[in-house]
């Protein structure tokens, strides 16, 4: 499938698509002008098709510098009358809330629609927040798709809730929603909010009214006021939208199963394959909660199921509505320890819960194995993912390590404050360079924090992208307050764990086009660091000089390693290094101290991966017996 | 397991080409008709880590595979097909590429890369449809390593359950690959399916 089929494609096409891809296609058929996303998995892919979509789709479309301002230029547009979308993972909300938990009250005149992607069992993220929470936080509505034709159908449905509204609509997606791959029938593209203009995208106005966008607390009070009475108001609807719907499979069913997002495809499944009389009620529109719906679907139910991810919300809400109405029905779900509080569901997860309440006997589907294979099962070797060969995060981590050992600083007296992003794999052996993580950009304000706490020495680790969206505010607050520690930027000339998308170092924008590259370098300078300097990881001893020099200085130095991604499109790869067997002497540092997964020890012998060596070269500079050698180019 | 119904669990290491060949499966099966969902693992997971996808083919709503109720499983790698085996069952077709790739942490570890022959003759004292193939032996053949995803697919399209005729996997490979790929990829994918077929 080409993404230009996302623009193109008719009313009643069908193609097999990604949660993420299924997003794009509703946010152009909902009449979509302006989106805007820091990238963050599981959302990411949204980011990486509008970012090639944009200019087809008539989308203006920017990767901004962290969420918040994404949520800025989303409630901005959609005040000014425009459909905006703005797309974030979980936490990337925390960085938004601050304008996210306000936009209730300012309200929108055109469709926004929030969608945040949680992330159960933590794939790729620091924790597993439940979404839900936010939008009982700040009054917004929340919509939950099990499945890519719903995230399609929510997104169209969303921007017109939330026009009808007029406050943002939360799409809340997990991993298992955002990257399921499903069939999706496509429907009709609405017309753009706006007018026409000379730029791609069509242009909104402002109509100035500060006593309704200003929350000054002479304003304020009435705006949440406005705010509460709207959800009070529409929660009686609620009950009555299409995406909450009670699915009867027996009419003299005493079961009842309520459950929303992709727990509702795990629990249907086993409920029908365990032949269960039970029916259904599948809560798409979740807040504000639809309680007659839910009132009306349990009266005469002997026992409940809430089946759900994470948090035990919904439940909460159906314990709610028992509780109004002086009824007595067992809730079965987070609260009794039916389900796990924890992690994403699966089908086996769910029928664990259910054939417990409901004391059947599940099928014994393991079966014994020989003694030789289950060896092999419990001694086989893990497979983390680890830096790529020849990325440059691996060359400075090895620096540090090098220089440390020529200051004569033991790896154990020094503090690493690490970040969110490749380089977080820094943790693992042998490199063991990161001991604290709270969030994005938390490297520096926790260097400040260890650096007045301690007298342990304090290093930071934070990459390119992330240093622009939270670097800079805990860097000046470093500076200025006289804190004393050593911030190494990683910049590798992307965002790069997400897949590549530009970020503000670089001269190009989310829409392919040249832009101002903004210096790491003078920003660092601006910020007061008292030691400020560019090195090429790659070059290992002006690296290792440098942080030895680092290491005397007093106050906050930034060492900007300076070496672009392999990833990286048009990345250009050098003769790949090989072995000199005549000088390698088996001594193993290479593979001990380095762990470049080009290099491998095969049958005794010492072996780079041809394909995989994109000639760094770095190996060649730590053997000290001349075992490496390259082609020139 | 009902007789419309068919699960495959597809494993390997990040950057073999495992989500493209999972795409390219359910892109076919709907053009067949059925209803498919898939599921699959982006972001940290890469980077040489274990990936894997999971398809479920027929009247499903969830998209992970339940434990042991695997159809198939294909294996871009050996070792990753034993990670896997917690979805497979004694009729499980486990059609796997028998070239190791060595995880980059084990040369500084104690343990140890399973010996291969050892893993295929206990697979086979273990289940009934057992079938290595040496996927990248076809994806050379074929001009390219990045051919081997086909080479599997090949393979796997040849087993004897496999629900989805030969030319719907090709017509959507065609739809997902690039046209100046196309031959090489379907000669590897040609290999692959001749070194299973019985």
């Amino acid at each position: 499938m080409g993404y230009e089929q996302l623009v193109n494609g008719k009313k009643g096409d069908k193609l097999f698509l990604l949660g993420n891809e299924a997003a794009v296609r509703g946010a152009i058929e909902a009449g979509l002008s302006v989106a805007a996303t820091y990238p963050g998995t599981p959302s990411s892919e949204i980011g990486n098709i509008l970012s090639v979509i944009a200019k087809d789709a008539g989308i203006y479309f920017e990767f901004s510098t962290n969420e918040k301002v994404a949520m800025e230029v989303a409630a901005t547009s959609a005040v000014s009358g425009l459909r905006s979308f703005t797309f974030m993972k979980h936490v990337g909300l925390n960085v938004a809330a601050d304008s996210f938990v306000t936009t209730g009250y300012s309200g929108v005149k055109g469709g926004m629609v929030i969608l945040v992607a949680d992330d159960p069992s933590v794939f790729s993220s620091q924790n597993e927040q439940d979404t839900r929470n936010y939008a009982r936080l700040a009054n917004i509505p929340v919509l939950e798709p099990s499945n890519p034709q719903e995230v399609k159908d929510m997104m169209v449905y969303g921007f017109n809730l939330s026009e009808e509204l007029e406050i943002p609509v939360i799409i809340r997606t997990t991993t298992r929603v955002s990257h399921m791959r499903g069939i999706v029938e496509f429907g009709d593209i609405q017309k753009q909010n706006g007018k026409e203009s000379e730029n791609h995208w069509n242009t909104g106005h402002f109509d100035k009214n500060p006593e309704a966008y200003v929350p000054v607390p002479a304003n304020s009070a009435g705006m949440h006021e406005r705010l509460v009475d709207k959800i009070d108001d529409f929660s009686k609807k609620s009950a009555k939208s299409e995406f909450n719907k009670i699915i009867t499979t027996s009419e003299n069913a005493k079961i009842g199963v309520i459950a929303s997002s992709s727990a509702f495809n795990y629990v249907y499944d086993v409920v029908n394959e365990d032949n269960i009389e039970a029916n259904f009620l599948k809560l798409g529109l979740s807040y504000p909660a639809p309680n007659d719906l839910i009132l009306d679907f349990i009266k005469d139910l002997d026992q409940i199921f809430v089946v759900e991810e994470v948090d035990p919300i919904i439940e909460r809400d159906v314990l709610l509505v028992i509780g109004l109405n002086g009824l007595s029905i067992p809730v079965h779900g987070k609260i009794d320890g039916t389900f796990p509080k924890i992690k994403e569901f699966n089908c086996d997860i769910v029928r664990k819960g259910l054939s417990k309440v409901l004391g059947y006997e599940t099928e014994k589907r393991c079966f014994a194995k020989t003694e030789d294979l289950n060896k092999i099962i419990e001694n086989l070797p893990g497979r983390a993912p680890t830096l790529c060969a020849g990325c440059s995060h691996r060359a400075t981590y090895y620096a540090v390590k090098q220089a440390l050992k020529e200051a004569k600083i033991s790896q154990d007296d020094v503090i690493f404050a690490s970040d969110i992003g490749c380089y977080t794999l820094g943790i693992n052996a042998p490199y063991r360079e990161a001991d604290y993580l709270l969030s994005m950009g938390s490297s520096i304000g926790d260097g400040c924090g260890f650096s007045v706490s301690t007298d342990q020495m304090v290093m930071s680790f934070i990459g390119d992208s992330t240093f622009f969206h939270s670097g800079v505010a805990p860097l000046i607050n470093g500076a200025h307050n006289k804190h004393k520690f050593i911030v190494t930027v990683l910049d590798n000339r992307i965002t790069a764990m997400t897949g590549g998308q530009p970020n503000p170092g670089m001269p190009i924008d989310g829409m392919g086009d040249e832009a101002p590259e903004i210096s790491i370098r003078e920003l660092a300078k601006a910020s007061k660091a008292s030691f400020v300097r560019v090195v090429n990881p790659l070059n290992l001893k002006q690296t290792v000089d440098t942080y030895k020099k680092a290491f005397e200085n007093d106050g906050v130095s930034v060492i900007i390693a300076k070496s672009p991604c392999t990833l990286i499109k048009g990345f250009h790869k050098k003769p790949p290094v090989h072995v000199n067997y005549d000088k390698c002497t088996n001594c193993d540092t290479c593979i001990n101290e380095l762990a470049c997964p080009a290099i491998s020890k095969i049958n005794d012998k010492i072996v780079v991966n041809q394909s995989m060596c994109t000639g760094c070269s770095i190996c060649m500079q730590i053997c000290q017996y001349g075992g490496f050698e390259q082609a020139q180019e | 397991m009902s007789e419309n119904n068919y699960s495959i669990y597809i494993c390997g290491v990040g950057g073999q080409g495992i989500i493209k060949t999972s795409t390219i499966i359910g892109e076919a099966v709907m053009n067949e008709g059925y209803n498919v969902v898939m599921s699959e693992i982006h972001g940290m997971s890469q980077r040489g880590g274990s990936v894997s996808t999971e398809l479920k083919i027929g009247d499903f709503k969830s998209s992970i595979l339940e434990n042991h109720t695997a159809d198939m499983i294909l294996g871009f790698e050996p070792s990753e097909v034993i990670r896997g085996l917690h979805k497979a069952n004694k009729d499980t077709y486990l059609v796997f590429n028998t070239t190791p790739i060595v995880p980059a942490q084990l040369a500084s570890s104690k343990q140890s890369y399973p010996n291969v022959d050892f893993m295929i003759n206990s697979l086979k004292q273990n289940f009934n449809n057992v079938h290595p193939v040496d996927g990248n032996a076809y994806a050379k053949e074929a001009g390219s390593m990045l051919s081997l995803n086909m080479a599997l697919l090949g393979s796997a399209v040849a087993v004897k359950s496999f629900p989805i005729s030969k030319d719907l996997i090709i017509e959507a490979m065609k739809n997902n690959l690039k046209e100046k790929f196309h031959k090489m990829n379907i000669k590897a994918f040609e290999l692959g399916y001749n070194a299973v077929k019985q």
